[in-house]
């Protein structure tokens, strides 16, 4: 099987659909002969041309917009919006006119869109250019959202996206663009909303996102030398969420921890815990354990960043208070 | 004469005739809608187009078979000029299953995406990206469609006005922005939201084709559209339509308008009624006017009673329609 990169095998889901069908185009700001912000399209237009590989102006408004159009006409675009944070001055054509054209019309209309788009801390960014806002968008109904943490899963995913006929909001994190795994040799469809079990346990299950998943894995390693058991579980898509292999885990192990980069408070984990409790209430040994960022904008000095974010001990910490060994 | 009339881009007088139908039935559509929701009959709230009938109908009947227009919150005209049937309509705005959006829209949410209708949008400004990003496609396979954005002044002010104005030109797509400038944004007056007098400015700083025209006069309204259609589909890039238009009642039905010198709309009734510029146009004697203005009140009736005896949708069809 060859190995790729995170950043690769995004541009090889891109490019690969490209080749096989017209519908199929990319926008986004700088995307062309920069290759985007994170050297994701890098190549491209000289393959597909600027037609098809689009620069547009700073306006993620219109670039939004436009895919969306487009895709009411039975394109598949897919947009990039260079930071997360800029999804914000997208939101509106992403959640007002994406999310509902489908419903609003009673059915007319399809809009097959993806919204590419990055974030996450650990290289002093600040504020505006590193936030995880995925709980925002799985709140709207008519959404998709997607957040791949390998590169055999982004590209598997993002082929599906792809050809979703539902706009989906497509998250990926800046950190893990430079990690490697084996891919198979053709793409294989990973299909929306069936998670992944990276590692399986006996005695507490962590459900993870993004970054969090390899945070994850790493304490599981760490929690095994303790002669603790961990089951890792990667929704990979956040809507429709695989509720069947996350209940279905948490029942076998009785523990469980939600852990994402987002602020804990009212983030996506707080929905995972609660369909948890609903579902595994009969079976849960212990409370379910949250694992996030603290409730502040990201702090700039590396040393304040670290200290906002979680990292693998914190998801330890959470695995040994299921099991009070804290 | 009649060389004239058969110009490429007029109108011939059996044809202002159906014109002049077609802008009765949208104003005897609209008292009758105004009239069924004063009764309690129609939920939510309802912006009605009087006053402004003859930019849909100008423009609407400029259109081909497979051009596509997004609308406005004041959709009710598009609708109807683009093609949708009246039962059709009012049996959306009675929330049946038989509307055009099937009960899932409503007034400011009208749907009809075989005739061309990309939805009117209730987020002021909300469809023009979307309008450069279908004629973005239409463009890219080499297809001879134009997609029609209609929004009012209030709109220019708007980001995604700048930001789809910007990119369309940019990209030379086919597109009209088409402005009905009723010197409104819901009760604040132009001098109060905008500071420049002519809106076509604002188009012309995205080096855009701009046309100003005088929005009560039907014909002009089809004749200008004509040649931007023109434009636009020869590969010469979007245009700017503006035009200057009137509303002659409040925002939404129910405004006690206390906002408007008082007897400015009936002043605009009586001088600027596009209605009855093109009947004096063409002059259509009083029972010939009779005579279509009986056709039509028996169409918006029938709609009513259509719409009336149409199917309430399930409770639980509030479910579907979220995924395709």
């Amino acid at each position: 099987m060859p190995e790729l990169s995170y950043r690769e095998a995004v541009r090889d889901a891109l490019s690969t659909a490209m080749r096989q069908d017209d519908d199929v185009f990319i926008m986004g700001e700088d995307i062309a002969e920069m290759g985007g912000s994170m050297g994701v399209t890098h190549g491209m237009v000289e393959e597909f041309g600027p037609e098809r590989v689009r620069n547009t102006p700073i306006s993620e408004m219109a670039l939004a917009g436009a895919a969306i159009g487009a895709a009411m006409q039975g394109m598949r675009p897919v947009a990039e919006i260079m930071y997360e944070d800029f999804m914000t001055l997208a939101a509106e054509q992403v959640v007002n006119q994406a999310a509902k054209h489908r419903y609003m019309s009673g059915g007319q209309l399809t809009v097959p869109v993806v919204f590419r788009t990055q974030g996450g801390a650990g290289w002093s960014p600040g504020a505006q250019h590193a936030q995880q806002l995925e709980a925002w968008f799985v709140h709207v109904p008519g959404l998709k959202v997607v957040f791949a943490s390998t590169p055999e899963d982004v590209r598997g995913l993002l082929w599906s996206s792809i050809y979703d006929d539902n706009p989906v909001v497509f998250f990926e994190h800046r950190t893990l663009y430079g990690i490697k795994g084996s891919v198979p040799e053709e793409i294989e469809p990973i299909p929306l909303g069936k998670a992944r079990v990276h590692r399986e346990g006996e005695d507490v299950t962590v459900i993870a996102t993004g970054r969090l998943v390899h945070e994850a894995l790493k304490a599981a390693e760490e929690a095994e030398g303790e002669g603790v058991s961990v089951e890792v579980v990667d929704p990979r898509t956040l809507q429709p969420l695989d509720e069947e292999t996350l209940v279905a885990s948490v029942r076998k192990t009785n523990r469980a921890v939600v852990a994402h980069e987002a602020v804990t408070r009212m983030g996506f984990g707080a929905e995972v815990a609660s369909v948890l409790q609903y579902q595994a209430f009969d079976w849960l040994d212990a409370p379910i354990e949250r694992v996030g960022a603290r409730f502040t904008p990201l702090p700039f000095a590396p040393v304040m960043e670290q200290f906002v974010v979680p990292h693998a001990d914190d998801v330890l910490q959470a695995v040994y208070r299921t099991v009070n060994k804290a | 004469m009649a060389k004239v009339e058969e110009k490429k881009g007029s109108l011939r007088k059996d044809e202002l005739k159906d014109v002049l139908r077609e802008m009765l039935l949208i104003r005897r559509f609209e008292e009758k809608v105004e009239e069924r929701f004063r009764a309690g009959e129609l939920p939510g709230f309802l912006h009605v187009t009087i006053g402004q009938e003859a930019c849909a109908v100008g423009v609407c009947r400029a259109l081909e078979d497979g051009d596509v227009i997004a609308s406005t919150h004041r959709a009710h005209g598009h609708t109807l000029a683009k093609g949708t049937h009246p039962n059709e309509l009012m049996a959306e705005l009675y929330g049946k299953t038989e509307g055009c959006s099937h009960g899932y829209g409503g007034s400011m949410h009208l749907y009809d995406v075989q005739r061309g209708n990309l939805g009117a949008n209730a987020v002021v400004g909300g469809g023009l990206p979307q309008i450069t990003g279908a004629a973005l496609s239409f463009q890219m396979r080499s297809e001879p469609r134009v997609a029609v954005a209609f929004f009012g002044d209030g709109a220019t002010n708007v980001g995604t006005f700048h930001e789809a104005l910007n990119l369309a030109q940019l990209w030379k797509v086919p597109a009209l922005f088409v402005l009905e400038d009723n010197k409104w944004a819901e009760s604040t007056p132009e001098s109060q939201h905008s500071p420049i007098r002519d809106l076509s400015e604002r188009a012309k700083a995205f080096g855009m084709k701009a046309v100003k025209v005088d929005g009560q006069d039907v014909e002009a309204v089809y004749k200008a559209t004509r040649a931007a259609l023109d434009h636009a589909r020869s590969g010469k890039g979007p245009v700017f339509l503006h035009l200057d238009t009137e509303r002659f009642s409040g925002h939404y039905i129910g405004d006690p308008q206390v906002y408007r010198p008082k007897d400015e709309a009936k002043k605009l009734r009586e001088t600027r009624d596009p209605i009855t510029i093109l009947r004096e146009r063409i002059a259509l004697s009083d029972d010939e006017l009779q005579e279509l203005d009986d056709e039509v009140t028996e169409i918006v009736e029938a709609s009513v009673d259509f719409a009336k005896s149409g199917t309430d949708p399930a409770p639980e069809d509030a479910l579907k329609n979220v995924y395709a």
